[in-house]
């Protein structure tokens, strides 16, 4: 057996699994032509297996402090190209199932079209909960890769937008939204000179390369970490 | 560094993150995931012994970066080495620039062999005599001592990079280097640390329209206003200095059209460049993506000039390998000397050389189960399907946390430096 780290699975899926295996190269010519699927070839189920574990990944790079950006770059654009050929599919049946708990993967994996949504609504839910805020970040110029700063991690806000509004609306737009800039508006003030992070341009005047704030003074840090140790404190 | 049993090691700050000779060969540097730096230095050739190539042993050992913490952003830095790149030497010292994800560092590596004795007003501890106990003056002297090689920090340039970086190269002028991180590219004279310019910059306005990032970038071996950067979509830029302050705007752009044949979901995960290398004469340059490596010649954009099969056999695994993120592993690439051969690594331990004039190939294993020390080292094969033969191995039973993702090449002769997680292999082509 292939050295992996596999995800745990019920057994009724290990059938459909091998199954999807040797399907893969077919689920994939599939995409590419312009017929429907066949019958008996479960060729959605492989893309919609596809995409579970993409949307895992997602959440799963997302949650990191600092994600890896190319890591998150490659497997946006993969979902991108299994949400485009699930396209004719999008239109989704009611959910007839009980939605699976969110954040299990035996469930994701095992969801069908209609449960998937349902499940997307679960995480959507379970994200808001975690992450603690009910509004989208302001996009603010160049403040570094989404990372979690203290308190929250805004970067989780581009996956509430990726799973979208509980719709059914699979993913919109909602890829748009992921690498929205961290809100950082509590640290934005005169004191910061944030203006000057951005001046990498050789004929920039103040801090040429310079990414972060000029040096503070000590009563300035202090001031920073009180705010932070309050809003760490608020948050819980 | 070498754990008795490679199968259960497990300190993971041991991992060798980057392998590099110096341009003369006589030095070889490897950085690790604790931020180690540690040079190797080949030994004289011995008259008497002149059947027995020289060695490599342990020169410098030095910590290079340490782990930090962003309290802006709450982050925490690693300390892991992701480059080291040496700087032509100069005089009696070596240089070497070495980098994590924020910081570059450049280091003085060099030997003291002497120490002065008889000061004035120090004793031979070091403490400060009484001046009312001076009643002659004497010339320090200089004596022999046991030779230590000390490394010290010349420069750190820091805080220019909000992104990861995963590429440093020292430019042609000997006075300019440059880092790369995921969407920019700055470059820097050696003697300033505290600005440098963004020659770079592909973050969208809007990051809801990131769709790809740069994934390594090189300067020309000679042309000291040229360089390349690859990205995660598969395609190279060549840019020139001379054109305008930001180079954005791209001289060259290489990419070859996709294969419709071998189209699929992973087709831009597999196509992702992990890796960009002139060639010693920089009329061509080597890419690695996750199955292939490609030479390009810099006087064609539409297509490599040729490709190699590193393990195609992984083709029909790429969901696995894509489920276990393996799919995601930056392998990098390395000419020889001559630019007539090329290698690079891939699982299970094992590395590829392919020769450009004779077509040949050739798959071997980096492992102390499988070769002794000074034996020749046997071909491997993957037998991908129907009857294995004796030697074989199939590819299910391939080991895909055995990766080989850093090789070098010395500069002028046949020896390589192959790192195997946290064992580092030197290997030398067979005298007489």
């Amino acid at each position: 057996m292939m050295l992996s780290k596999g995800l745990k699975r019920k057994r009724e899926e290990e059938e459909e699994e091998e199954v999807v295996e040797k399907e893969t190269l077919t689920v994939d010519t599939w995409w590419l032509d312009s017929g429907p699927p066949t019958a008996q070839a479960p060729p959605v189920v492989a893309s919609n297996s596809l995409f579970d574990l993409s949307v895992l990944k997602l959440h799963h790079s997302l949650r990191q402090s600092e994600p890896d950006l190319r890591h998150l770059v490659l497997v946006v654009n993969t979902l991108r190209r299994i949400q485009a050929s699930m396209a004719p599919s999008a239109a989704l049946p009611s959910v007839s199932s009980p939605p699976p708990a969110p954040m299990e993967t035996d469930n994701l994996l095992a969801s069908s079209d209609a449960a998937l949504s349902a499940s997307m609504a679960g995480l959507l839910e379970d994200l808001s909960h975690i992450e603690g805020l009910s509004q989208a970040p302001q996009p603010l110029p160049d403040e570094g890769p989404p990372g979690r700063p203290i308190g929250g991690a805004p970067a989780g806000l581009g996956a509430l937008d990726l799973l979208g509004p509980a719709t059914g609306c699979l993913l919109d737009d909602g890829l748009e939204g992921l690498f929205e800039d961290i809100d950082t508006s509590m640290y934005d003030s005169e004191l910061w000179a944030p203006a000057a992070a951005e001046g990498h341009k050789p004929d920039s005047e103040n801090g040429l390369g310079k990414e972060e704030a000029p040096v503070l003074d000590e009563a300035e840090l202090d001031y920073l970490m009180d705010v932070l140790v309050g809003t760490q404190g608020l948050e819980r | 560094m070498n754990c008795p049993d490679e199968n259960t090691c497990g300190n993971e700050a041991d991992i060798i993150s980057t392998v590099e000779f110096n341009h003369t060969g006589e030095l070889l540097a490897t950085g690790d995931k604790g931020g180690r730096v540690v040079i190797f230095q080949r030994e004289q050739e011995s008259k008497n012994q002149v059947h027995r190539r020289g060695e490599y042993n342990v020169y410098s050992t030095f910590q290079s970066h340490e782990p930090e913490f962003d309290y802006l952003k709450s982050l925490e830095i690693e300390e892991k080495i992701n480059k080291i790149r040496w700087l032509p030497q100069q005089n009696a010292a070596y240089f070497l620039l070495s980098t994590n994800d924020k910081t570059v560092k450049l280091w003085k590596v060099s030997e003291r062999d002497k120490r002065p004795e008889g000061y004035n007003l120090k004793d031979e501890e070091g403490r400060l005599r009484d001046p009312a106990t001076i009643t002659t003056l004497r010339v320090p002297v200089l004596r022999p001592m046991d030779l230590m090689v000390e490394a010290t920090p010349r420069r750190v340039f820091a805080n220019a990079h909000t992104y990861h970086i995963n590429s440093i190269s020292v430019n042609s002028d000997y006075e300019t280097y440059m880092s790369a991180d995921d969407l920019r590219i700055n470059l820097w004279n050696f003697e300033i640390t505290n600005q440098s310019f963004n020659i770079v910059d592909i973050k969208p306005a809007n990051m809801e329209e990131l769709t790809e990032v740069i994934t390594a970038a090189e300067f020309h071996p000679h042309h000291c206003n040229t360089f390349v950067y690859s990205s995660s979509k598969g395609t190279i830029r060549l840019c020139d200095m001379r054109a305008s302050a930001l180079c954005d705007r791209h001289t060259k752009f290489f990419e070859e059209p996709e294969d419709p044949s071998n189209r699929s979901f992973f087709s831009e995960i597999i196509s992702s460049i992990s890796d960009v290398k002139f060639s010693h004469s920089g009329r061509y340059i080597m890419t690695r993506d996750y199955l292939t490596v490609k030479v390009w010649d810099l006087n064609m954009e539409n297509r490599p000039i040729e490709t190699y099969q590193v393990h195609d056999y992984l083709r029909s695994k790429l969901c696995s390998l894509y489920e276990n993120d393996c799919i995601f592993d930056k392998f990098e690439c390395v000419w020889n000397g001559s630019d007539s051969v090329i290698m690079t690594g891939s699982y299970n331990n094992f590395f590829r050389m392919f020769d450009r004039n004779t077509k040949r190939d050739v798959t071997l294993e980096a492992s102390r189960e499988n070769s002794k020390p000074r034996a020749i080292l046997k071909p491997r094969k993957v037998c991908v399907g129907g009857k294995r033969r004796k030697d074989e191995i199939s590819v299910d039973s391939l080991d895909f946390s055995k990766k080989i993702l850093h090789t070098a090449w010395h500069p002028s002769e046949n020896i390589i430096a192959v790192a195997a997680t946290n064992n580092l292999y030197i290997f030398q082509d067979k005298v007489n």
